[in-house]
C-alpha cells in the first residue's frame, strides 16, 4: 500500500520505537495482579522491565525515573506462554509444499540430523497469530518417521532480522507406534529405535574406524547418528510421541536402560502409567481434548487423562501437540484441563514454567516473573485461561509486541465494508 | 399385441372387456344378416382384440416412496416425564434471560418457562431440579457434523464419509453411512449437543443428502433420525474436489468444476423436464381413459355409440436417483448446504443457484464471508464458520475470529460450527470466543447472540427452527442444565435432555457405546475413572 509522506514518515517512526532502541527502554507496568509464577500471585503489584529482563517485581516496587508506565490495574500480568509441541515457523499452510517444512513421512526411518533452526521462519504469518494468543516462544519440533528430527525452542518476537534460538536443540523428536515405521509395526519401532541408539553409540565409541570405513553397517547415516550422541549422554530430551499404554511403557523401559531423558508426547493412555511416569520423573506433554478412542491401539482415553498425571506427581506440560495456525487456542487447553479438575496454577504452569523447565539446560531463564527472567510477559484484561479476556499487550525480552497480523489487516480492511 | 399381454391389461379393466365383448357380437349379427348372398370376395374378419387402455406405470416394480413423518412429532414424546427446573438463569436463546427462572418439561414438549414469580406449581408427579446456580439453554445444535459417517475408532472400517468415485453423488445419504453406535456421540452428547446435521464429506461437489439426527446413540440410523426434518444435500466448491477428482478425470481446477456444477444442475433440469412432460402426458391420458369408460358406459345403455378406441399411455422417464434429488433441489424441496471458503467460491455458487433457480440456505466454513456479507445477509443466506480456524490449507488462509460477529452485525444468521468430533464437545467455548473477537472489534454483541449462533440460528439452517433452537412454550424439550455459564471455559454440562428425556446426566457419565463395553478406559476400570 502506498501511504501519503506524512503517514509513511509516522510509520517510520512507529517502526523506530518498536525497534532496537525499545530494548533499552525501561518500562513499569503498575497496580496489576501478577503472577510472578503459577503459585506467587501479587495484587496490585509492579513490574519493572529493561535490557530484556525482569529488573522488580513486587507488591512495593517504586517505578524508576524516566519509566514508560503501562497502567495495569484491573489487568492481569503472566508469564509469556510457551508452546511446548508446536509447527511454528514450520508450516505455512499445511497443505501446501512450499508451506510445509519438517513434516516428513514414514518412508525414511531417521532424521536426526533435521534440525528446525536450519528451516524455521520467523517471519511466518502464523506467528503474530500465536502472539495475540499470548504465545510469546515455542518449542518447534518437526513429526515424521521414527526418528523425525532436532527441536529448537524460538522467541516468537517480531524479528526484523532472525534472532537466535533460546535453544538451538531443544529436544530430539521421534516417536513410536503404528505411524513410526512404513511397515505400520509397533514392536518393531521399538526395535529399530534400540538398534539406532546401540548403532549412535557404536558410532561414537569407534569415530576413527568409522572414518576409515572400518564400520559394520549402521542404521543411519554419519550426521543422524552425530545428533543422536547427545541423546545418548542424557543432555538431549528424547520427545517421544506414543499414546497407547504399551509404546510409553516401552519407551520408559529404553529410557532406563540406557539412563535417556525423555519426555512422552500425547499420552493418551499415559494415565495409566501416572507412577512409573512419576517414579522416573518423566514429563508428559498432552492435549486435555483428546477423548476420542480413535486409535485401536490405545482405547482407554479418558477426559481427565492430565489431571490423573498430575495426581500421580507428572509434570504435566499442555500443548496443541504441533498446531501453528491454532497455537493461540493454547490457553483454552489450560482451561479446560481446569474444567476436568487440573489446579489452576497447574494449568498455568503447563503453559508456562514447565515447558521452561523441562527444556531449560540448568536453571530456566523464562517461563516466570521472577527478579532476572527474560521479559517475556503478557498483560491480560482478565483471568488469562478465560474466553472472555483479551491479551492486551504482548513483551518478548522487554519489547513490547505490535498487535499487526495478517488477520488484524484483514480487519481493518474489511471492518466497514466499502460500497 | 401378444395375447398374453393383452390378457394381462385386460385384468385391470374388466369392465372394458365385456364392452368389447359386446361389440363383437353386434359385428356377428351384422354379417350373419347378410349369409344368403355369395361374398365376391372374402372379408377378413375384424380382428377380435380391442385396443386396451394400458398403462406402462403398471409393468414396472410398484416404488414406494418412505414414509414421512410431520416435523411436529418431534414436540411429541409420551415417554418423557414432566421435569421442573427452578431457581436456575434461563437463557431462552430468544434474547430473553429469566434469572431466577423456571422451565418445565412434559411429554417431550417446554410446558411452562419464565421467571420464579409467574411460575404454574408443578404437575404431580413432576421431577424437580434445583438450578441454583444452574445456567439452562437450549440444547446445541451443530450444523455441519461428520460423526457417524467417519466414526471412532479411526480406519477404513468407519470411513463412509466421501463417496470418492465421481464428482456428483447426489444419490449418496448421510444416513446410509451413519453409524448410529459411534462413540463420538456421547462424548458430543456430554457437551450439551442435542441435534447435529451429519453431512457428507467434501471430496464431491455434490457430496449427497445430509442427515439431520438427534445426538445420542440408537442401534439403527432411523431411530437417531430426529423426526420430520426438512432433506438436506451437501455440496463442495474449492480446494476438495479438484484434488480428489484432478488425477481421477476431473474436475482439476475451479474453472472445471462450476462447469461440472452447471453440467448437473442442467441435466437435472433435462431430467425434470422429462418429468414433468411426462405427468402432463399422463394426466391427460388419465383423463381420456375416464372420459371414454364414461361414454362407454353411456353406450352400454343406449346402444347407439361405438366403443372408444383404447390407448397406451405413456411410459414414465427411468428413474434416476441422482437425478431425482438434484431436481428436488431445483424445485426448492431440499435445503442446500454449500462448502464453501473464499468469497470468489461463494459467488460462483450464487451465480450457479441464480441460472438453475434454486436457493442456497446457508455456506458452511465460509471463512470469508465477512468479505461479502452485505451480499449474503440481503440473500437471506446462513453462514456456518468456526471461532479461530483458518491458514490449514490456503483457501482458509483469510480466516479472522471476527468472522461470525461481523455477519452478525450485517443482520446475518451466523453458526458456530465444528465439523470436529472434538470441537463439537465444546461448541459453547467456540462461541465464546467469536464473541469476545466480536466485542474486541466494538460489534455490540449480547451473550443471547453468541447462544443463538449454537441454537437457533442452526436451527433454521436445518429448517427445524419452528420446534427447537429456543427455549419457548410449546418447542421440544432439548435442554442443557450447564454448572454456570455456558460462555465460560469452566462451565460444563450438568444434564442434557432430548425429546424431554434425560440423555445425560454428569453424576452418572456419559452411555457407554456398543464398541466400548469391557473395552473403554470407563467400563474396565470402573474405580479409577469417576468422572470429575
Amino acid at each position: 500500500m502506498k501511504l501519503p509522506p506524512v503517514l509513511h514518515a509516522l510509520a517510520l517512526i512507529g517502526m523506530a520505537a518498536s525497534g532496537a532502541p525499545a530494548m533499552a527502554e525501561t518500562i513499569a507496568i503498575t497496580g496489576a495482579t501478577i503472577y510472578q509464577s503459577p503459585t506467587q500471585k501479587l495484587s496490585n503489584a509492579t513490574i519493572v522491565m529493561r535490557g530484556g529482563k525482569v529488573v522488580a517485581v513486587g507488591e512495593n516496587v517504586a517505578v524508576p525515573t524516566g519509566a514508560r508506565v503501562l497502567d495495569g490495574h484491573n489487568r492481569i500480568v503472566t508469564a509469556g506462554l510457551i508452546e511446548a509441541a508446536s509447527t511454528l515457523g514450520l508450516v505455512e499452510v499445511d497443505q501446501e509444499g512450499s508451506g510445509n517444512d519438517g513434516r516428513f513421512d514414514s518412508s525414511r526411518m531417521v532424521h536426526a540430523a533435521y534440525r528446525v533452526t536450519d528451516a524455521f521462519d520467523a517471519r511466518s504469518t502464523a506467528v503474530p497469530i500465536a502472539r495475540s494468543g499470548g504465545i510469546t516462544s515455542a518449542i518447534v519440533r518437526p513429526t515424521g518417521g521414527l526418528v523425525a528430527g532436532t527441536a529448537a525452542w524460538l522467541p516468537l518476537d517480531d524479528q526484523a532480522v532472525p534472532r537466535a534460538p533460546l535453544r538451538d536443540d531443544a529436544a530430539m523428536a521421534a516417536s513410536l507406534g503404528h505411524q513410526a515405521l512404513a511397515n505400520g509395526s509397533r514392536g518393531y519401532a521399538i526395535a529399530n529405535l534400540r538398534e539406532l541408539l546401540d548403532d549412535a553409540a557404536t558410532y561414537q565409541r569407534s569415530k576413527a574406524q568409522y572414518e576409515r570405513n572400518q564400520s559394520r553397517t549402521l542404521l543411519a547415516s554419519r550426521s543422524d547418528l552425530e545428533a543422536l550422541v547427545p541423546v545418548l549422554a542424557g543432555k538431549l530430551v528424547l520427545m517421544i510421541r506414543a499414546d497407547s499404554e504399551v509404546d510409553i511403557r516401552a519407551a520408559l523401559a529404553l529410557a532406563k536402560s540406557r539412563k535417556l531423558r525423555i519426555a512422552i508426547e500425547g499420552g493418551a493412555e499415559a494415565w495409566r502409567v501416572a507412577k512409573e511416569l512419576a517414579a522416573a520423573k518423566v514429563p508428559v506433554l498432552g492435549d486435555p481434548t483428546l477423548n476420542l478412542p480413535d486409535d485401536l491401539s490405545a482405547l482407554d482415553v479418558r477426559d481427565d487423562n492430565l489431571v490423573v498425571l498430575d495426581r500421580a506427581g507428572v509434570d504435566v506440560i499442555i500443548s496443541t501437540l504441533g498446531g501453528a495456525s491454532n497455537a493461540r487456542t493454547l490457553r483454552q487447553l489450560a482451561g479446560i484441563a481446569v474444567s476436568y479438575g487440573l489446579p489452576y496454577s497447574k494449568a498455568l504452569a503447563a503453559i508456562t514454567s514447565l515447558p521452561a523447565k523441562v527444556f531449560s539446560v540448568g536453571t530456566p531463564t523464562r517461563g516466570t516473573l521472577a527478579v532476572g527472567q527474560a521479559a517475556d510477559l503478557v498483560v491480560w484484561s482478565a483471568d488469562p485461561l478465560e474466553l472472555s479476556s483479551n491479551v492486551t499487550a504482548v513483551f518478548i525480552n522487554g519489547v513490547e509486541q505490535s498487535p499487526a497480523s495478517h488477520q488484524e489487516k484483514l480487519l481493518q480492511r474489511y471492518r466497514k465494508l466499502q460500497p | 399385441m401378444p395375447v398374453t399381454e393383452y390378457k394381462h391389461h385386460m385384468m385391470g379393466i374388466r369392465r372394458l372387456r365385456l364392452l368389447h365383448l359386446l361389440s363383437i357380437g353386434v359385428l356377428i349379427g351384422v354379417f350373419g344378416s347378410s349369409c344368403g348372398q355369395p361374398p365376391k370376395k372374402p372379408v377378413a374378419p375384424a380382428l377380435d382384440v380391442a385396443q386396451p387402455w394400458t398403462d406402462p406405470e403398471l409393468d414396472g416394480n410398484q416404488q414406494r416412496s418412505a414414509q414421512l413423518r410431520e416435523l411436529t412429532a418431534a414436540t411429541t414424546n409420551p415417554a418423557a416425564p414432566a421435569y421442573v427446573i427452578t431457581h436456575a438463569t434461563i437463557m431462552t436463546a430468544t434474547g430473553e434471560v429469566f434469572a431466577p427462572g423456571t422451565l418445565m418439561m412434559h411429554a417431550g414438549a417446554i410446558t411452562f418457562v419464565g421467571p420464579d414469580s409467574a411460575s404454574p406449581p408443578a404437575p404431580a408427579g413432576a421431577q424437580l431440579f434445583d438450578g441454583t446456580g444452574v445456567v439452562v439453554t437450549p440444547g446445541i445444535i451443530d450444523a455441519h457434523s461428520h460423526i457417524g459417517v467417519y466414526s471412532a475408532p479411526n480406519g477404513r472400517g468407519g470411513n463412509d464419509g466421501n463417496e470418492m468415485t465421481a464428482p456428483v453423488t447426489a444419490q449418496a445419504r448421510a444416513e446410509y453411512g451413519y453409524a448410529p453406535n459411534d462413540p463420538q456421540i456421547t462424548r458430543a452428547l456430554a457437551g450439551g449437543v442435542t441435534t447435529a446435521l451429519i453431512l457428507p464429506g467434501s471430496a464431491n461437489l455434490v457430496g449427497g443428502r445430509g442427515f439431520t439426527v438427534m445426538m445420542r446413540p440408537a442401534r439403527i440410523a432411523d431411530e437417531a433420525a430426529f423426526p420430520g426434518a426438512p432433506p438436506t444435500i451437501k455440496m463442495a466448491c474449492g480446494e476438495n474436489p479438484k484434488r480428489v477428482y484432478g488425477d481421477k478425470g476431473g474436475p482439476g481446477t475451479r474453472m472445471g468444476e462450476y462447469a461440472a456444477f452447471r453440467a448437473a444442475f442442467a441435466e437435472a433440469s433435462e431430467y425434470e423436464r422429462k418429468i414433468k412432460t411426462y405427468s402432463r402426458e399422463r394426466a391427460q391420458w388419465l383423463a381420456r381413459r375416464d372420459r371414454a369408460a364414461q361414454l362407454n358406459a353411456a353406450w352400454k345403455t343406449k346402444s347407439t355409440a361405438p366403443g372408444i378406441k383404447g390407448e397406451v399411455g405413456p411410459t414414465p422417464p427411468a428413474r434416476d436417483v441422482k437425478l431425482e434429488t438434484l431436481a428436488a433441489v431445483l424445485r426448492g424441496d431440499v435445503l442446500v448446504q454449500v462448502h464453501c471458503y473464499k468469497a470468489a467460491d461463494m459467488a460462483q455458487m450464487l451465480a450457479i443457484a441464480d441460472e438453475f433457480g434454486f436457493k442456497i440456505r446457508s455456506f458452511h466454513h465460509a471463512l470469508e464471508a465477512y468479505k461479502i456479507r452485505d451480499m449474503l445477509v440481503q440473500r437471506n443466506i446462513a453462514i456456518n464458520t468456526w471461532a479461530d480456524w483458518w491458514g490449514f490449507k490456503f483457501e482458509a488462509f483469510d480466516g479472522i475470529p471476527e468472522n461470525a460477529a461481523l455477519f452478525t452485525e450485517q443482520g446475518g444468521r451466523a453458526t458456530i460450527h465444528s465439523d470436529s468430533a472434538i470441537g463439537i464437545q465444546r461448541l459453547n467455548q467456540e462461541a465464546a470466543k467469536a464473541l469476545r473477537a466480536g466485542r474486541a472489534t466494538g460489534v455490540p454483541l449480547t451473550d443471547s447472540d453468541a447462544l443463538r449462533w449454537i441454537t437457533a440460528n442452526p436451527a433454521w439452517v436445518l429448517g427445524i427452527d419452528s420446534v427447537t433452537g429456543t427455549l419457548e412454550v410449546g418447542k421440544r424439550g432439548d435442554v442443557v442444565m450447564w454448572s454456570g455459564s455456558p460462555l465460560s471455559v469452566y462451565s460444563r454440562p450438568l444434564r442434557v435432555f432430548i425429546a424431554g428425556e434425560v440423555a445425560f446426566d454428569r453424576a452418572v457419565g456419559a452411555p457407554l457405546t456398543d464398541f466400548e463395553l469391557g473395552n473403554s478406559a470407563r467400563d474396565r476400570n470402573p474405580q479409577e475413572s469417576s468422572q470429575p
